[in-house]
């Protein structure tokens, strides 16, 4: 990512600038850096899927949707926990956009997206300041059990389809109906355009004074107490995040399947998104995407190429990266800075 | 130097079991005043400390900040007062540079907290450059703090705690595991680094009685969780009780 004074070819006009003149062209430099980098990612990822086959594009759609969970565990690494439960989230944000497309007639892919996210929030809100207090394995499998009473319900609820679910008819977007031979597209660009205004939320969230104190509670909760900080704070605002983002990831993933069930809070599931956040790292926020993108590929060659095997090939590429790259794969362009 | 108490102490008790911690303690301390709290293991310094800070909380008596009762409050809340503190064993985040500890100490104060604002913004940056100087620490700017050596991350520790411009600054035996010609140089930086405006109080504890006669004002004496000994430094030094249970002069006699 390039620094705002790269951005002005190095020539931001501060000499002679009042101090907050100073700062203003600062902020407004890094600003402008990070919208044009989400432009130009954003921008290439629509060339490549205009031109790119079918199954590359719902592989990078699902990477995204996916992505968007593991983001928010990312989230909650950087303060010091690993949640097991995301799958909770994932869910709430797809059954959301499932009933309300088929229930209400509500449509647009964006606004379930939201819908999505928001109502994952609220489900998260009353479990925020229980899950702010716990750490380590307690945090994990306090997580994994209401993700599991989510999957209960899923199973049990007629309302929600059982154990089969049910299915998501087609979304449209701003109020157009794509047709059959663009859906898929557009539904790429959807998933790919939210993924990458949260990539770049996240980023600015991550580099901000509140991102460095989560990072900091990560290594020293007393001493940050000790210096006015509030660990259970900054504990819960990571959780409320990392469920926004699950549910508007649940959402975006079930518009592009088509289908809604069950398994979207199974432990397994969970832990895939857990698989992607080692995988990618807490620094780098393009690496959850690349990460995930990674776990698709695998998962659909090894799916094909050799069955019911796909496990021992994450396994073992899970196992090298742990080995050889502690920090993820996000170290490799972040470097061990932070 | 103000007449008024800015702490309060008042039959302050606290036991861990049958082991008496602080007995009726009674202190006032004025503000800018720069007082040592002196005694041997487990005399009840730190205890006094971090019932001070709210890490404990007494079991009898009051303590009083600035006219407030701070006795039940959370440490946080006490920070916010004006409160800050070092710790015997350095409590940094390892994993960040030294730059980065000290911007985390900013930003841990409720106006500098922001979801968009960069941890690196420039005023944010200047403003910690300028007591990185004043602790000798700008050659270590961006050094990872776990590869820093003992002094270096004693110093930060306390330049971290002054960060939130504390009325009263707490150090718990800040040259301790520092070498002996280190020492002090090391409180030097410190006194300089805090300015002739006694504008922050001073209680620091002190197994060093060389660093307490030259660095302390006032020298209060704590053995078995009681006060043997509260005066300038000649005369507490000098007591019997002090020379028995704290120097051990009495002891080799």
């Amino acid at each position: 990512m390039t620094t705002p004074e790269a951005a002005s070819g190095g020539r931001l006009p501060l000499e002679g600038a009042t101090p907050a003149d100073r700062q203003s062209l600062i902020r407004g430099a890094r600003l402008g850096t990070l919208v044009l980098n989400g432009l130009g990612a954003f921008g290439l990822l629509a060339a490549v899927g205009f031109f790119a086959p079918r199954w590359l594009t719902y592989l990078i759609t699902m990477s995204a949707g996916h992505g968007l969970v593991s983001l928010g565990i990312v989230c909650l690494m950087r303060g010091g926990v690993v949640p097991f439960g995301q799958g909770m989230v994932f869910a709430i944000g797809g059954y959301t956009a499932a009933l309300l497309f088929n229930k209400l007639g509500f449509s647009d892919a964006l606004g379930l997206a939201l819908a999505g996210g928001v109502l994952a929030t609220l489900i998260a809100l009353p479990f925020a300041p229980l899950l702010a207090r716990y750490r380590g394995i307690f945090f994990a499998m306090l997580t994994l059990a209401l993700s599991m009473v989510t999957y209960g319900l899923g199973m049990k609820l007629d309302v929600l389809g059982g154990s089969d679910g049910f299915n998501v008819g087609r979304a449209t977007v701003f109020g157009w109906r794509p047709p059959d031979a663009q859906v898929g597209y557009v539904l790429y660009l959807v998933t790919v355009g939210v993924a990458t205004v949260l990539a770049l939320l996240a980023r600015v969230y991550f580099d901000s004074t509140r991102g460095l104190v989560t990072l900091a509670t990560r290594d020293n909760e007393l001493r940050v107490e000790y210096l006015g900080g509030s660990v259970r704070q900054a504990m819960m605002i990571n959780f409320l995040i990392a469920a926004l983002c699950g549910g508007i990831g649940g959402a975006l993933v079930v518009l592009s399947l088509g289908h809604i069930e069950p398994q979207f809070s199974y432990w397994t599931t969970s832990g895939e998104f857990v698989f992607v956040a080692i995988l990618a790292g807490w620094q780098s926020v393009a690496a959850v995407f690349v990460a995930s993108m990674v776990l698709e590929v695998v998962r659909s060659f090894s799916s094909a190429y050799f069955p019911n095997t796909w496990q021992l090939a994450l396994g073992l590429f899970l196992l090298f990266v742990i080995r050889f790259l502690p920090r993820g794969i996000g170290s490799l362009w972040i470097g061990r800075k932070r | 130097m103000s007449d008024a108490a800015l702490l309060e102490a008042q039959g302050v008790g606290k036991r861990f079991g049958a082991v008496v911690a602080a007995a009726d303690i009674n202190i006032g301390v004025r503000a800018g005043e720069r007082v040592s709290l002196i005694g041997s293991n487990g005399a009840g310094k730190t205890t006094f400390v971090n019932m001070i800070t709210g890490y404990l909380k007494p079991d009898a008596g009051h303590i009083r900040f600035d006219g407030r009762d701070i006795t039940a409050l959370h440490p946080r809340t006490i920070v916010g007062l004006g409160v800050a503190r070092s710790f015997q064993i350095p409590q940094l985040f390892g994993e960040l540079s030294v730059l980065d500890n000290m911007l985390v100490a900013s930003a841990c104060q409720g106006t500098h907290m922001s979801y968009t604002k960069a941890a690196r913004d420039a005023a944010a940056v200047a403003r910690t450059e300028a007591l990185l100087q004043r602790f000798a620490l700008t050659e270590h700017r961006e050094r990872r703090v776990s590869e820093l050596p003992g002094g270096v991350r004693k110093l930060l520790d306390i330049a971290m705690a002054l960060t939130v411009r504390p009325k009263l600054l707490l150090l718990d035996e800040p040259t301790s595991g520092v070498s002996a010609e280190e020492k002090f140089p090391m409180m030097d930086t410190i006194m300089a680094a805090l300015g002739s405006q006694r504008d922050t109080t001073v209680l620091f504890v002190e197994h060093d009685m060389d660093i307490v006669e030259r660095y302390a004002e006032r020298v209060i004496a704590f053995y078995s969780g009681r006060i043997i000994a509260d005066d300038v430094p000649a005369q507490a030094l000098a007591t019997d009780d002090v020379r028995r249970y704290v120097t051990g002069e009495l002891l080799q006699e």
